[in-house]
């Protein structure tokens, strides 16, 4: 008790310093909290949200219509009084008679009673009520704008005529983004046959929700027919699937931004350990007093300890409340990325375990040099040492080895609890502490040049300045760390960006076409051809579609690889998914061949496929990967009925991000000229203008054809990437925030003994502009070398990062880094003569009073 | 009663071995006044910290009231000075961060005791100070900083007290007015006092004097009696 009063009453005036030591942790824990709630509100929200999204308790939905056998199923729902509510989906070219404008759109074709929870709301409200009444349609906000149509305004949609009843505001599940790429437009589901848009070959989902008795579990309600609809290649998704793959959508967001927290937290706890290397320094003349006066080696570190303790607490909670500040800015940050409206509210158990992580970390990398006060001799009452050999400890010294793997420990353990596994936060933490170890590494070498480099002819200041980086007490380690390992972060969060971004806009780039005209039914190919090549544009591409299931490989029929996939593992999607697949005689430029050959030369000019013979197919080497496939095995296609046997010669790697159609499977004409077929056509059409006239002709003379214009889809994706590249900038502003605090404690952690020499050098007549330039050559020196570690260190780091984590191209944007590099160094000679200024306060006359 | 028994003290600088004291035996009753003197470099301070249980001899011992300090571990030695310890230095080494009355109660709150504010004002009236307690270091002159060191050397009832070179940083005056409290106070106290210095006035106010010269003992006006 008395101990704890008199460690009280002795941290009398350097309370505060100790508080700003400690509170480096604050920034730390500032972005675990802000963090660590905002990914709860997330997760909340999600959960909350997740029947809404989904619409239902079950979505059951085909490629096709349902088969007979489910539509039983579904009658006999309706007699045991489950409610059900259809939703069919499909993209189709919206019109405006009116002024001809067009734009692909998405279309619901919605059941009464849709959606069986949550609400859609519209302006004005309470269409969506009477969306039933009549052939209406409300659409969402932007179509209005692309198409210059209003409430009240026809909209045709195939054949069929809608009138705009309201704009969509509020639809529970969709993101901002999912409207992006094609607005959506909800009609009553009894006009689809209305529009004759779904024919043979059409994409579209047909669905039907379920609402179950409050209680029942979706997946045991379903269970028992799980196999029948499957058989139907019927997909069910439930509420609880749909939460956990909404969470875990969400979580791994939660993860990748919970790893800046954890390094800001690492940051945060060198900030201290070197901060409070200061503060120990400070402490010697007090500490050998009380070794005078009686006080025992734990005694004395009893009382510091639990001054840090508190301190660091307090900077803990201090952070704490920041980080529910930053909390509520997040959502901007983030803002349309996130599957659900997500309610921001204060989050208690982020906030606790923040606190105490925090307060933890603080508190063991402070104990390290709080441990050397231990050693302080009672002799330094009589005879003062240096700093330096005052608190060296050996390093066989028991408790500094406590310390020091309790130091690891929990490092590792913070890594581990924020990384997706407990090997990718070893691995997390082992990077860590690699960087850590080069800028320790070389720091050393940097002193060490610098010691042997020194000449006697050089000028003064920079003799002093470079005699600063390797003389005892030097704070060359303590700076190389923060600044180097600040820079990495910043740099590397910046290079792994810059690459993602930089891999989607070559894609989007790379394809000369714009225009993608698709469910182009086999006798139109030709019109529309000569229809945009009458208007003077070129068609690049026409690619024939046929829609296929597989049915057998090597003569083991689909059904029986699916019932056994445990010995086959086949991939169950592969095997039964329907294939879109094309013909052709060449292979296209986005592709190249990885194994095999080429189809025959003659497969151009061969007769048609008849019963009997074996045709060729090339496969894309990954769908071929997932069907355990090899090139001379046997696959049986059943082609509307028609069963097709082929032998697989070649494998292909397909660029998929290019904007251009693209097939896993591709046979020669031969085989499959006969059959029943549509096209996906690919136009080069420059100009938005043009773009709008073509899709207006194409819809007036064909409606069930629709199109996209690519360089929308480019400047969407652009826009996606925008918000992206703000969440992560702003990840990076709060590192180089965080950095600074840093920066100071570190440079402070020597600052006593560099005021006490250089009033000593003003006694003996230095000039001010001396002293400055002394310290502007250290730091100019420190800071060069720290940033351009952080940045070789980055570049490496990044690359890695962007290699096998992101697996894109690597692609380092080279100026932005160096011009973070600057800026670190900038900042490190701007800190480092700021924390010098007291040199200039304190007069000549102090030197004499200390002694 | 305080025996030093053929203390050496060396350190080793690189190859070189310097021996600061050598073979250094006295033995000092209790309640004795005793000055160590001796030029710059000669052990004296060495000695003192030996004596105190500061430091452990290279070779001899230091026996303070039947105990050998020289086997005692560090911690050990913390105890024997807070129980039996007072230390007065030349730069006074107040705890800055504390007031004068904090200062004086620091040993006792080392060692739990309750009382050790009535105590602390106790010895402050003792030595003039008694309006001074909530003082900081920093607003008193040197010779009463040193007055308030004494106060605190005194404050745990101590058996002997080391000062080292107590007048050293102060004018004559106060230097005056601190010999005269310490002569005050061990005859009042019984506790044994014990000074270094280099100041022949000083030294001439002690009972006894045992000169230094290159860490061996030359004058002991003490030992004769004691060896009789």
């Amino acid at each position: 008790m008395q101990l704890a009063r008199l460690a009280w009453r002795e941290s009398r005036s350097t309370r505060r310093k100790l508080f700003l030591y400690m509170s480096t942790i604050a920034v730390g824990v500032a972005a675990l909290v802000s963090i660590d709630s905002f990914a709860r509100n997330v997760t909340r929200s999600v959960r909350e949200q997740s029947r809404a999204v989904l619409g239902g308790d079950i979505l059951l939905t085909s490629r096709r219509p349902f088969a007979k056998e489910t539509e039983q199923y579904l009658d006999s729902l309706d007699s045991v009084g489950v409610r059900n509510v259809r939703l069919t989906t499909f993209p189709s070219m919206a019109v405006v008679p009116r002024n001809g404008n067009t734009r692909l759109s998405q279309i619901y074709g919605v059941g009464v009673g849709y959606p069986l929870y949550g609400e859609i709301t519209t302006d004005p409200p309470g269409r969506y009520n009477t969306l039933q009444s009549g052939a209406n349609a409300l659409v969402d906000p932007s179509l209005l704008i692309t198409l210059d149509a209003h409430v009240g305004d026809t909209l045709k949609i195939g054949y069929g005529k809608f009138v705009i009843a309201g704009t969509l505001k509020d639809v529970p599940g969709a993101s901002g983004l999912s409207s992006a790429f094609a607005p959506r437009v909800y009609i009553p589901d009894r006009y689809l046959p209305e529009t004759r848009l779904l024919v043979f070959g059409s994409t579209a989902d047909y669905s039907v929700l379920l609402k179950l008795d409050a209680g029942a579990d979706p997946d045991a309600f379903i269970k028992p027919f799980r196999a029948r609809l499957r058989k139907q290649d019927v997909q069910i998704r439930t509420v609880t699937q749909a939460e956990e793959r909404a969470a875990r959508a969400t979580e791994s967001l939660a993860n990748f931004i919970g790893i800046v927290g954890m390094v800001a937290l690492l940051l945060g706890g060198i900030g201290v350990a070197s901060g409070v290397r200061a503060f120990v320094a400070r402490k010697i003349d007090t500490v050998a007093i009380f070794r005078c006066l009686g006080a025992s080696g734990n005694q004395v570190l009893g009382m510091y300890v639990a001054q840090a303790a508190v301190m660091g607490l307090l900077g803990a909670v201090i952070g704490a409340a920041a980080g529910v500040v930053v909390q509520f800015l997040l959502p901007l940050a983030f803002a349309g990325m996130l599957p659900v409206d997500v309610h921001v509210s204060v989050e208690p158990v982020a906030i606790a375990t923040g606190i105490l992580i925090g307060g933890w970390i603080a508190l063991v990398f402070a104990l390290r040099p709080l441990l050397a006060l231990r050693n302080v001799s009672p002799l330094q009452a009589l005879r003062r040492d240096a700093d330096a050999d005052v608190l060296r400890m050996s390093w066989r010294d028991a408790p500094r080895m406590i310390v020091n793997v309790a130091l690891v420990l929990s490092v590792v353990g913070v890594a581990v609890a924020r990384a997706q596994s407990v090997k990718q936060g070893v691995w997390l933490a082992a990077a860590t502490g690699v960087v850590l170890l080069v800028l320790a590494l070389v720091a050393s070498a940097l002193a060490w040049v610098a010691k042997r480099s020194v000449r006697a002819g050089w000028p003064y200041v920079i003799r002093q300045g470079l005699a600063n980086v390797y003389r005892p007490a030097n704070q060359t380690r303590a700076v190389m760390l923060s600044l180097g390992f600040g820079a990495f972060l910043v740099t590397t969060l910046y290079l792994v960006q810059n690459s993602i971004v930089s891999d989607l806009s070559v894609n989007a780039a790379s394809s000369g076409a714009n225009l993608l005209l698709f469910d182009v039914q086999d006798k139109q190919a030709a019109p529309i051809d000569s229809l945009i090549q009458a208007r003077g544009f070129k068609v690049t591409q026409q690619s024939p579609v046929v829609p296929m299931r597989i049915a057998s490989i090597n003569g083991h029929s689909a059904e029986s690889i699916s019932a056994d996939t445990m010995k086959n593992r086949r991939a169950g999607w592969a095997v039964r998914r329907e294939y879109r697949s094309t013909f052709r005689d060449s292979i296209s430029a986005g592709e190249t061949l990885t194994a095999g050959k080429w189809f025959a030369p003659d497969s151009g000019t061969r007769n048609s496929f008849a019963a009997g013979d074996t045709g060729e197919v090339s496969l894309d080497a990954g769908v071929a990967g997932e069907l355990k496939v090899k090139l001379g095995d046997e696959i049986t296609w059943n082609v509307q009925g028609v069963n097709i046997p082929t032998r697989v010669t070649s494998l292909r790697d397909v660029k998929w991000t290019r904007f251009e159609p693209n097939f896993f499977a591709v046979f020669p004409s031969w085989v499959l000229r006969d059959a029943p077929h549509q096209y996906t056509v690919l136009a080069n059409v420059p100009g938005p203008q043009s773009v709008a006239i073509i899709q207006r002709d194409v819809v007036r003379d064909f409606p069930n054809v629709s199109s996209i214009d690519l360089s929308l889809l480019t400047a969407t994706i652009g826009k996606i990437v925008d918000r992206a590249s703000t969440a992560v900038r702003f990840m990076a502003l709060f590192s180089v925030i965080m950095g600074i605090p840093v920066l100071f404690s570190a440079v402070s952690s020597t600052r006593r003994e560099r005021v006490r020499e250089s009033v000593l050098l003003k006694t003996l007549g230095a000039t001010r502009a001396q002293i400055m330039s002394i310290l502007v050559v250290e730091y100019a020196l420190l800071g060069v070398l720290g940033s351009l570690t952080g940045l070789v260190l980055a570049l490496g780091g990044g690359w890695a990062l962007v290699h096998f984590v992101f697996q894109v191209k690597y692609s380092p944007d080279y100026g932005p880094a160096i011009a973070i590099t600057a800026a670190m160094m900038a900042i490190a000679i701007a800190i480092g003569v700021i924390a010098g200024r007291g040199v200039f306060k304190e007069t000549a006359m102090t030197s004499l009073r200390e002694n | 009663m305080l025996i030093a028994e053929s203390l050496t003290k060396e350190y080793s600088s690189g190859e070189r071995t310097l021996a600061v004291l050598k073979n250094v035996s006295f033995a000092v009753q209790p309640g004795e006044f005793v000055a160590i003197t001796g030029p710059s470099g000669s052990g004296k301070t060495t000695l003192l910290g030996l004596l105190a249980g500061l430091d452990t001899p290279s070779s001899g011992r230091v026996i303070l009231d039947g105990a050998d300090l020289s086997r005692m571990s560090e911690d050990e030695r913390a105890r024997v000075r807070s129980k039996k310890v007072g230390f007065v230095f030349q730069s006074f080494q107040l705890i800055s961060t504390l007031t004068a009355s904090e200062n004086v109660q620091v040993p006792l709150e080392l060692r739990g005791e309750v009382g050790a504010e009535r105590r602390a004002s106790h010895l402050l009236e003792r030595v003039g100070l008694a309006e001074r307690g909530t003082h900081f270091p920093m607003q008193l002159s040197g010779g009463e900083q040193q007055r308030v060191a004494i106060a605190r050397a005194f404050s745990n009832q101590p058996s002997i007290l080391f000062a080292d070179e107590p007048t050293g940083n102060l004018d004559a005056h106060s230097g005056e007015r601190v010999i005269a409290l310490l002569e005050e106070l061990n005859s009042e106290s019984g506790s044994t006092v014990i000074i270094v210095t280099h100041d022949a006035t000083l030294a001439s106010r002690a009972r006894r004097q045992i000169r230094l010269a290159d860490g061996i003992v030359i004058e002991d006006t003490g030992a004769p009696a004691q060896a009789a």
